[in-house]
């Protein structure tokens, strides 16, 4: 009984909710004069998304901050011991490195391969399959994702037959086996593929969404017009799609800043690899927790996409000028 | 002779006809997709064939062995994750787990990201550019502060808690997201409606989101996908206080011994837990098609 | 007048939904924790799981309580968690007795000295295992699992069976018909490097005793105090001797460790592992029951023969229910142990489980009960930061031993500071 009521909730007592609490604002700012509608409507739209943001992630961001200065338990002041220390750690350092390594190739590889698969599968007849198998590594946990890995990379001693696959293939010519994730700077590059083969399908979805919304008699007039595939990629498609190029390159460039389970679960961090969302699980979680530290890595990456959001800002101010 | 071909050429301007061209360039297009596709499922193929074989086979030959007769395929793994403990209520809570995580955040998202794109208000850009910025906060450092919270509303263990928590954690993205395509949807169609006295509510439901679906069945996928294979919220807002409440996740992961033994359990158990999602893929999939929003888009 | 008639229409709506959120909150509400329900949160999964249910059992059908039990891997970072936001299961697994010390001094975790029925449990268990549990005086965990370190396996196909008196007598020994005389795996995921650890441990015990085993794990003895060194140096001769070398040591998991035991012709002829190490024996090596055996690791230092290290799943108490108390009171007898006991893949710390399902497990309890000096593992009693740092410096040393010394170095940088930020 209990899980229907909750079942009826779930499904209709929510959206009917949340769809009654825009057609009431409504109703209750018609009652204002038409001047003063304008000003107030968009506070009651933005309302509920802000609430959730401040409870769940801007109070606990606030709460981070003040952490960041204090010390290990949170008990005394440290100034910018933290922050200090972040500097001047050689683990962080190496971290840091790795990290932007994430951010420079697994951007890259996501969106392009994204971009690629979207504008090519476009084309052909078994789009849905094609997407569809692209898509399969989002539908997987990380940790079914960590043991797909395993299959791939593992090594086993030359005198033993390979049992991971890339072992056993790259056997076949000849060469002998690599240890793929612990082989530096190898290693680095073999995770993020991984993040790559898990996050191209999320570039797909987005930006094949958004092929779709350009409109078929602008593409086609430009081929009447003598237009090459080329030509219209670069001069039509391109251009139109780079709002959206844009929006899967910001969110997979801090996917890749926050990257933390792929590196947890296949090396911990060991063999030159770690990065710095590790770097903060570790302190925050290796009992008995240094939350002043694990602050100050969560203030560094606030800090790392500030750049991003410049860029984002000066986006939508241009947007919002040529509409 | 060169002049025959141009209007040839250009005489079938249609999707059709595009998906069914010949020559080498169409070789060249087939061999890269087809190439691509067998690059990204041979990982999964690995993981899908050894969750049909023993354990001892799995860790001393490699997968592809397993294809070589004598075959000696198995489901004991697959029936020893099905008869683990309440898998299926386990199943059916990731279930109200899941669905109004991804109903929520979506909605609210369509509501602030319509005022972001259509509606001036000050600090607009600023408020936005917050909300984006957020998406940069790692859950972890969110955990010990929001579960204080709601075990002091007395909701910690509850569904409504991780439903909560789901919807703040998925909404910088998903108001991202929306804004974006909103934002560029034609000024006219709006303005138009306006002037028939169309209130800014009836537009945003009669006309910004039939114009979004496609943007709107993608970002549904993602929240579903985050939430349906998400570990943590669950098992830090849930665990201590009711685990009746657990989602699949953890019972799934609690398959595997302290020591990190039995995880060929989790061969099986990573595909049965990855139908769902696929089905809701391809269920949305006919969203994505062209047309839709009438080419409404620009940039 | 029609408009009126929809806003009326849209409150109600919007109430009526209210009203049924309202209702699943508060029907929702009704599952919360009674007195009749202990949660238990532990690291055991899988078959573990199964066996710690069909423990409590009993209890639950003699009570009419129930036990609510959720395994997870992350034991530490979830109670770090929850004991920071004082949302807490009744009954949990810890880590180990650095945490336990942590979270009893803390508060949080509840000493047991008024819930155990205290002269039972002295006298039934293991005393060294009853001295870890106890923190200020004050008995805070106690030992539902444990395991025997430092045993060495073999494939009694490949070995007569018959233990060497000295650890020098078997580093000689021929490995015929084997490729080696070692097996040593180190990959074990964020904890990779710990069976080396395991290692070290046993050899510093054998050739220097128990007073400077302490005072390592204590931090009072710096890594690169001779005492130490020679225990690297011994376990760099052992990895000279193994299988495969360096690449196959570091990147094969500690699961399939012993594999190579049972294949033809064998690549080891021994393995250093702990008691558990059967299960995988049996999952990945494709051996069963009969297949392998075991001696302990004989002494080098005849002043201290006898001495054997181990381990186990440490359990607390962190509310103050009736029934949690009495389900922890229950789980520490003899009659429950004996049940997960029966089922195998178990080990007791009381003394008072006498049958086992097979002779290995029957070996590995009289060990421990005979054992003259008995040790916990010295990586888990250190704070977690000197652990992971010795987890790590076992693989590099793996990987590299011409830097034993920089590694030595490094290891009491960490010392340093490790033990000040401990509670």
């Amino acid at each position: 009984m209990d899980q229907l009521v909750t079942a009826i909730v779930a499904v209709v007592g929510v959206p009917a909710a949340l769809v009654g609490y825009i057609l009431l604002t409504e109703r209750l700012i018609q009652v204002l004069p038409e001047k003063r509608q304008g000003r107030i409507r968009p506070w009651f739209w933005i309302a509920p998304a802000v609430l959730f943001l401040f409870v769940f992630l801007i109070y606990p961001t606030i709460n981070t901050i003040v952490l960041s200065f204090l010390d290990a338990q949170s008990r005394n002041f440290v100034g910018l011991d933290n922050y200090v220390w972040f500097i001047q750690d050689r683990g962080t350092i190496e971290a840091l490195r790795n990290s932007v390594l994430w951010v420079v190739f697994m951007t890259a590889g996501v969106v392009g391969l994204g971009l690629l698969i979207a504008i090519l599968v476009d084309r052909v007849r078994y789009e849905p399959i094609a997407k569809s198998v692209i898509f399969v590594p989002l539908a997987i946990s990380f940790v079914a994702a960590g043991i797909i890995w395993q299959f791939m990379y593992q090594y086993q001693d030359p005198s033993r037959p390979q049992t991971g696959t890339l072992n056993a293939l790259i056997g076949l010519v000849g060469l002998g086996p690599t240890r793929f994730t612990q082989e530096e700077p190898l290693n680095n590059f073999a995770l993020i593929f991984i993040g790559i083969w898990m996050w191209t399908g999320f570039a797909m979805v987005i930006l094949s969404a958004g092929l779709k919304g350009i409109s078929t008699e602008l593409l086609e007039a430009a081929r009447v017009d003598g237009a090459n595939e080329w030509q219209v990629f670069r001069g039509i498609i391109l251009p139109l799609l780079m709002p959206t190029i844009f929006v899967v390159g910001t969110t997979i460039v801090i996917t890749a800043l926050k990257s933390f389970d792929i590196v947890f679960t296949v090396t911990n961090g060991n063999f030159g690899t770690d990065v710095i969302a590790r770097e903060m699980w570790q302190q925050m979680f290796t009992p008995p927790g240094n939350f002043g530290r694990a602050s100050a890595v969560a203030i560094v990456l606030l800090l790392a996409i500030i750049p991003f959001m410049a860029v984002n800002v000066k986006r939508f101010r241009e947007q919002e000028a040529i509409r | 002779m060169t002049v025959v071909t141009k209007p040839l050429e250009s005489a079938g301007p249609n999707v059709a006809a595009r998906k069914q061209g010949r020559g080498l360039s169409r070789i060249f297009l087939h061999v890269i997709v087809i190439g691509l596709m067998i690059l990204w499922v041979v990982p999964t193929l690995g993981l899908f064939v050894n969750s049909f074989r023993p354990a001892s086979d799995v860790s001393r030959s490699g997968w592809w062995e397993g294809l070589v007769p004598p075959w000696e395929f198995t489901l004991d793994n697959y029936s020893r994750v099905i008869a683990a403990n309440n898998l299926g209520d386990a199943f059916i809570n990731s279930l109200f787990i899941t669905i109004p995580s991804t109903v929520i955040p979506v909605m609210v998202a369509a509501f602030a990201a319509y005022a972001f794109a259509w509606m001036n208000f000050p600090f607009k850009n600023a408020i936005f550019v917050g909300i984006v910025g957020l998406l940069v906060i790692p859950l972890q450092s969110t955990l010990i502060p929001v579960l204080r919270l709601l075990a002091g509303w007395g909701i910690a263990g509850e569904f409504l808690a991780v439903w909560l928590a789901h919807t703040g954690y998925g909404l910088p993205f998903a108001v991202y997201l929306l804004r974006n395509y909103m934002g560029g949807l034609p000024r006219e169609v709006f303005e138009s409606a306006s002037i028939d006295g169309a209130s800014p509510t009836t537009a945003f439901f009669r006309l910004a989101l039939p114009m979004s679906v496609p943007v709107l069945a993608s970002l549904a996928i993602f929240q579903f996908l985050f939430v349906w294979n998400d570990l943590l919220v669950s098992l830090i807002y849930i665990g201590p206080t009711n685990p009746d409440n657990l989602p699949m996740t953890v019972r799934v992961a609690s398959l595997v011994s302290s020591l990190g033994g039995e995880t060929h359990f989790l061969t099986a158990a990573a595909f049965l837990t990855m139908i769902l999602p696929l089905v809701v893929f391809i269920a949305l999939q006919r969203y994505f098609v062209r047309g839709i929003t009438g080419g409404a888009v620009k940039g | 007048m029609r408009q009126r008639k929809q806003l009326w229409r849209q409150v109600a709506v919007l109430l009526g939904a209210t009203m049924l959120v309202v209702a699943a909150c508060t029907g929702g509400g009704a599952t919360d924790t009674t007195e009749k329900e202990v949660t238990v949160v532990g690291s055991w999964g899988g078959s573990e799981q199964e066996s710690f249910l069909a423990m409590v059992k009993p209890w639950e059908e003699r009570t009419g309580n129930t036990v609510k039990y959720t395994g997870s891997r992350g034991l530490g970072a979830y109670l770090t968690t929850a004991v920071a936001s004082g949302t807490l299961p009744d009954l949990a697994g810890l880590p180990g007795p650095g945490e336990m010390a942590q979270f009893a001094r803390g508060g949080s975790l509840k000493p047991l000295d008024d819930v155990l029925d205290l002269e039972t449990y002295k006298a039934d268990t293991v005393p060294a295992l009853v001295e870890l549990g106890t923190v200020d005086g004050k008995i805070s965990g106690v030992f539902i699992k444990s395991s025997v370190k430092g045993f060495i396996w073999y494939n009694t196909a490949n070995y007569s069976g018959e233990a060497p008196a000295t650890f020098d007598e078997l580093a000689a020994m021929d490995p015929e018909p084997a490729d080696a005389l070692w097996c040593v795996t180190l990959e074990s995921g964020a904890d990779s490097g710990w069976p080396g650890t395991d290692w070290i441990e046993d050899f510093v015990i054998r050739q220097s005793g128990p007073e400077v085993y302490d005072a390592w794990v204590a931090g009072t003895t710096k890594w690169t105090d001779p005492a130490i060194k020679q225990a690297f140096e011994a376990f760099g001769d052992v990895l000279e001797n193994s299988f495969g070398g360096p690449a196959y040591i570091n990147s094969t998991n500690f699961g399939g460790g012993g594999n190579e035991l049972f294949t033809d012709p064998p690549g080891c002829l021994f393995h250093h592992q702990a008691s558990f190490m059967t299960d995988f024996f049996k999952e990945q090596g494709g051996a069963s029951e009969g297949d392998y055996d075991f001696f302990v690791m004989p002494e080098i230092n005849s002043e201290f023969s006898g001495a054997l290290t181990g381990g186990g799943d440490l359990f607390g108490l962190f509310s103050d229910k009736a029934a949690a108390k009495d389900l922890l009171k229950y789980m520490v007898t003899a009659e429950a142990q004996q049940i997960w006991a029966d089922r195998g893949g178990f080990v007791s710390a009381n003394t008072k489980v006498t049958t086992y399902p097979n002779p290995v497990e029957q070996k590995s309890a009289d060990a421990i009960k005979e054992a003259s000096v008995f040790r916990f593992d010295g990586g888990d009693l250190m704070p977690a930061t000197m652990k992971a740092a010795f987890f790590t410096a076992m693989v590099e040393f793996a990987e590299n031993q011409g830097e034993l010394d920089s590694i030595l170095a490094n290891l009491d940088e960490v010392q340093a500071t490790a033990y000040e930020a401990a509670p």
